[in-house]
């Protein structure tokens, strides 16, 4: 088993931006690729101001910041993938998009390199049988906002090898995450539970019942809550959202994993959350969470 | 702005001394209606006009059975509310405010003006069986024992990964644990009679939990 010096992070939207903060932080070199230019330059200057509040609160120094962010770097061009020891994808919650991910960065990387998917849904192993390398595919689920939250839920597939297994879990610990095993089951633990009670939320404000300041003040202030389901929501984008709930109810036809029309009317309306500015609520600035 | 207290049974929401019900007086011009005989006491009430609002404390009733409804329009000067609770442990800060389709905007404001002062903090919503937090957390909850059940996760495996990923401060198990399966029983079984949802339908060990707690007095 190869140690893991460098990885690749596919996709650089929320998650994908926020992981590769971590990697990056932790002091792995880091490939974050992207076919999109802009949204790479969105990320790189999301992380930055992150990085520029994190030193202004002292938690890094600006020479540590200045490694992180060498060591960070955005790219449009696949190939440059070679070089990673470990690949995490966080694309869209599509098993047709990432099989086609998988199935060109098969091709790309060399046989010793992990794939992992930030998938929250889909199965791992439906996931991995697409890919090519069905023994080297491990889940490794980062939980919003990526940057700050510890917790990765962690699933074999039914084909993954054990050491595979083990060496992911290895560079999650080494990450300064915590690694939890999880089974390969739809939504893992966390959307499981999460997807229906975000989705019932969102049915109250479309009937009515509550208006979304008052929602995510009664669960923060009698439950303890850090933060609101509305509020929540739409840090994780009502874009993301919609598929989260397609691929969760088309996996358990669960009624409440069904998406809320109210959710299709927002992605219309151009209120996808805090990355457009606005959703359930409104946002000045398009900054990272934390720091 | 003053409020007077009118007791009839033991209160969920006040169940011990507090700063509220102390700093009531006998002719406050807002009448709040506390404990378990509540809708006898408010029924028996009259001259309600003459008051700025009335609050009339809930259960997991809605209002209207207090009030009467009349095909969506009722709404008066009167308001239900409820200090949420979970199971045994100690009232919350959040005072649930429920307003019907014509309530008065003035004895909405004046209501929640009188909690907030208290130093409440106070979340309005419709007049639906489980207000907001109950609507929300307790199908959460069922989904949490049957997975139990499923065996999908260890009791400790599901709190540690709700915790940590969600940032929640106490996983569902540990939190029916400590607040009572039984008492959970009681709710989700009344906001499955209301709504007829399933998924409020009690999970299997709250209901366990219950005839166990029953047979043993």
């Amino acid at each position: 088993m190869s140690e893991i010096k460098t990885v690749g992070i596919a996709g650089a939207g929320t998650m994908g931006a926020g992981i590769a903060i971590v990697t990056a932080r932790a002091g792995f070199r880091t490939l974050l690729y992207d076919t999109n230019a802009r949204q790479l330059e969105r990320a790189r200057d999301q992380q930055a101001g992150f990085f520029t509040s994190s030193v202004k609160r002292n938690k890094l120094t600006q020479a540590e910041v200045d490694r992180i962010m060498a060591d960070l770097v955005p790219t449009t061009r696949l190939e440059d993938l070679v070089a990673c020891d470990l690949v995490i994808e966080a694309v869209f919650e599509d098993l047709g998009v990432k099989h086609q991910l998988f199935a060109a960065l098969n091709r790309v990387c060399p046989a010793h390199t992990i794939f992992a998917s930030n998938t929250s849904t889909i199965s791992i192993t439906e996931i991995a049988g697409g890919t090519g390398r069905d023994d080297r595919f491990v889940g490794m689920h980062f939980c919003l906002p990526a940057q700050l939250m510890k917790l990765v839920e962690m699933s074999p597939g039914m084909n993954t090898k054990p050491d595979v297994f083990d060496a992911a879990w290895q560079f999650c610990a080494a990450l300064g995450q915590k690694p939890v095993r999880t089974q390969d089951s739809p939504g893992f633990v966390l959307n499981y539970f999460l997807i229906p009670f975000n989705n019932d939320a969102i049915r109250m404000v479309e009937a009515g019942i509550a208006e979304p300041a008052d929602i995510d003040l009664a669960i923060k202030t009698a439950m303890g809550y850090a933060m609101g389901p509305m509020e929540l929501l739409d840090l994780i984008g009502m874009d993301t959202q919609v598929l989260l709930c397609a691929a969760m109810h088309g996996l358990t036809h669960e009624p409440r994993a069904t998406c809320p029309a109210l959710v299709k009317r927002m992605i219309a309306a151009g209120r996808l959350g805090r990355k457009s500015g606005r959703g359930f609520f409104q946002y000045e600035r398009d900054a990272m969470f934390g720091a | 702005m003053a409020h007077r207290i009118i007791q009839a049974g033991d209160s969920r929401s006040f169940p011990a001394a507090h700063a509220f019900l102390i700093g009531a007086i006998a002719n406050g011009d807002i009448h709040v209606y506390i404990g378990a005989r509540v809708g006898e006491a408010f029924t028996r009430s009259t001259n309600r006009d003459q008051c700025t609002a009335h609050l009339v404390e809930l259960g997991d009733e809605c209002l209207g059975v207090h009030t009467g409804e009349a095909r969506g329009n009722e709404g008066s000067n009167v308001l239900g509310f409820a200090r949420f609770r979970m199971g045994s442990a100690e009232p919350s800060n959040l005072i649930e405010l429920v307003k019907q389709p014509q309530t008065s905007p003035a004895a909405l404001v004046a209501c929640k003006a009188l909690f907030e002062l208290f130093g409440f903090k106070v979340a309005v919503c419709s007049d639906v069986p489980g207000r907001i937090v109950n609507r929300l957390i307790r199908p959460y909850l069922n989904a949490a024992l049957r997975r139990l059940d499923e065996r999908l996760a260890s009791a400790g495996d599901l709190d540690a990964t709700l915790k940590m990923g969600l940032g929640y401060p106490e996983g569902p198990i540990a939190l029916l644990e400590r607040t009572g399966l039984a008492a959970h029983f009681d709710v989700t079984q009344a906001l499955y009679e209301w709504t007829g949802d399933a998924a409020f339908a009690p999970a299997r060990r709250a209901r366990v939990a219950k005839l166990r707690g029953a047979a043993q007095g």
